[in-house]
């Protein structure tokens, strides 16, 4: 529901990442990491991101969204694991103090932006 | 859990992975997929509204102000537990509350009958938005005596989702859930109840009418969280009140030493 929030600081966050000397460069691509506990769905959130860059210099780009797994510590005996179930107990001692180590995440990793000159590169 | 409807779109880090899936870029082209150049980022997407809690935490412990970020569905009764627990608190304790929703000064007028100060946030200005963010917090502040305030309660927009993800400067976060909602809702929305310090179980006065069952919803939690401490109470009848103000007490105690 608060995707289009997000999508809003997402674009904020790609035109600023744009180096000046590209500033007139499409942004092709936003490579973004999602956490699987974080209360986004990436649907929603693309549809958001195609509405607010619309008529922006980051019009059109893709918005490629990487799901992190739910890995966790077991703060007593130190297993680690990953989870997918919100099931926050370990298994091998049963203790309940259980850190998250990824899952949350909610980043920008980078963006990618039109490179005339480069563009040959795909081939090698 | 964990929303099957998420696509999951690989894309292999330079660095090292361990992951075994077919690779069909070597990890040299894939940051070429789009043709593009790529421009290394790294930011958070909340960068700004944690921040902006951030400086809320700062100006909070400047003052030796306890905040209390209560969350939870439409309904659950969230406005009469703090009308109680502010008869309780007050004088004792000087409070001041922020109440957001997306329409209405309904909340706020039942909460200004405590005497205690009462911004009304409605959120239909900033995009009808599902929760209250850190910036509307500080804006907020604007309208309340701080120097005259131990305990700020901001009451979060009705939703058991999107409060969960956003930090506001709070000191903890307390989850109330109605026995009406039903046992299976903590699993449904892990994050809030994973996120949260601990859990009102309100409106057990109403037990005897429901097929609800309250063991179910404590090993549910008991999963999700262990260890939260869980308060079932009515804040109608006022049962099982003063176990949860106590802990609140002791909340505000601990900050101020």
């Amino acid at each position: 529901m608060h995707e289009m929030s997000l999508a809003m600081e997402i674009l904020k966050i790609v035109q600023d990442s744009i180096p000046a000397d590209l500033i007139d460069a499409r942004v092709q691509r936003v490579n973004l990491k999602v956490g699987r506990m974080s209360a986004v769905v990436p649907d929603s959130l693309r549809f958001c991101f195609t509405v607010v860059s619309d008529k922006t210099n980051v019009a059109g780009a893709e918005l490629a969204i990487e799901e992190v797994a739910v890995e966790v510590r077991c703060g007593d005996c130190g297993h680690q694991w990953l989870i997918d179930a919100p099931v926050f107990v370990c298994p091998q001692c049963s203790s309940g103090r259980v850190e998250m180590l990824s899952g949350r995440e909610l980043d920008i990793v980078s963006i990618e932006i039109e490179d005339e000159e480069g563009s040959d590169a795909h081939a090698g | 859990m964990l929303t099957p409807d998420k696509r999951l779109i690989y894309r292999h880090h330079k660095d090292g992975h361990n992951h075994t899936h077919p690779h069909p870029f070597s990890p040299e082209l894939e940051t070429q997929r789009s043709g593009g150049r790529e421009i290394k980022v790294v930011r958070r997407v909340l960068d700004a509204n944690d921040m902006m809690a951030a400086r809320n935490r700062e100006f909070f412990a400047s003052k030796g102000i306890f905040v209390l970020n209560v969350m939870s569905s439409p309904g659950s009764g969230k406005t009469t537990i703090l009308q109680r627990s502010l008869a309780h608190l007050m004088p004792e304790l000087r409070c001041a509350v922020i109440v957001g929703d997306i329409c209405t000064t309904q909340d706020a007028d039942r909460l200004s009958l405590s005497g205690a100060p009462v911004v009304q946030v409605n959120t239909d200005q900033f995009g009808g938005d599902c929760h209250l963010a850190a910036h509307v917090i500080e804006r907020a502040m604007a309208g309340i005596d701080m120097d005259a305030v131990d305990l700020l309660i901001v009451e979060n927009i009705g939703n058991l989702v999107c409060p969960a993800e956003f930090d506001i400067g709070e000191d903890q976060r307390v989850v109330v859930l109605s026995v009406t909602e039903g046992e299976d809702k903590p699993a449904k929305y892990p994050l809030m109840f994973r996120e949260c310090d601990a859990m009102l179980l309100n409106k057990i006065d109403l037990l005897p009418y429901l097929e609800y069952d309250v063991e179910t919803t404590l090993q549910s939690v008991a999963q999700i969280h262990p260890g939260m401490p869980v308060f079932q109470i009515s804040a109608k009848s006022g049962q099982g009140m003063d176990a949860w103000l106590d802990w609140l007490r002791e909340q505000v105690r601990s900050k101020r030493t």
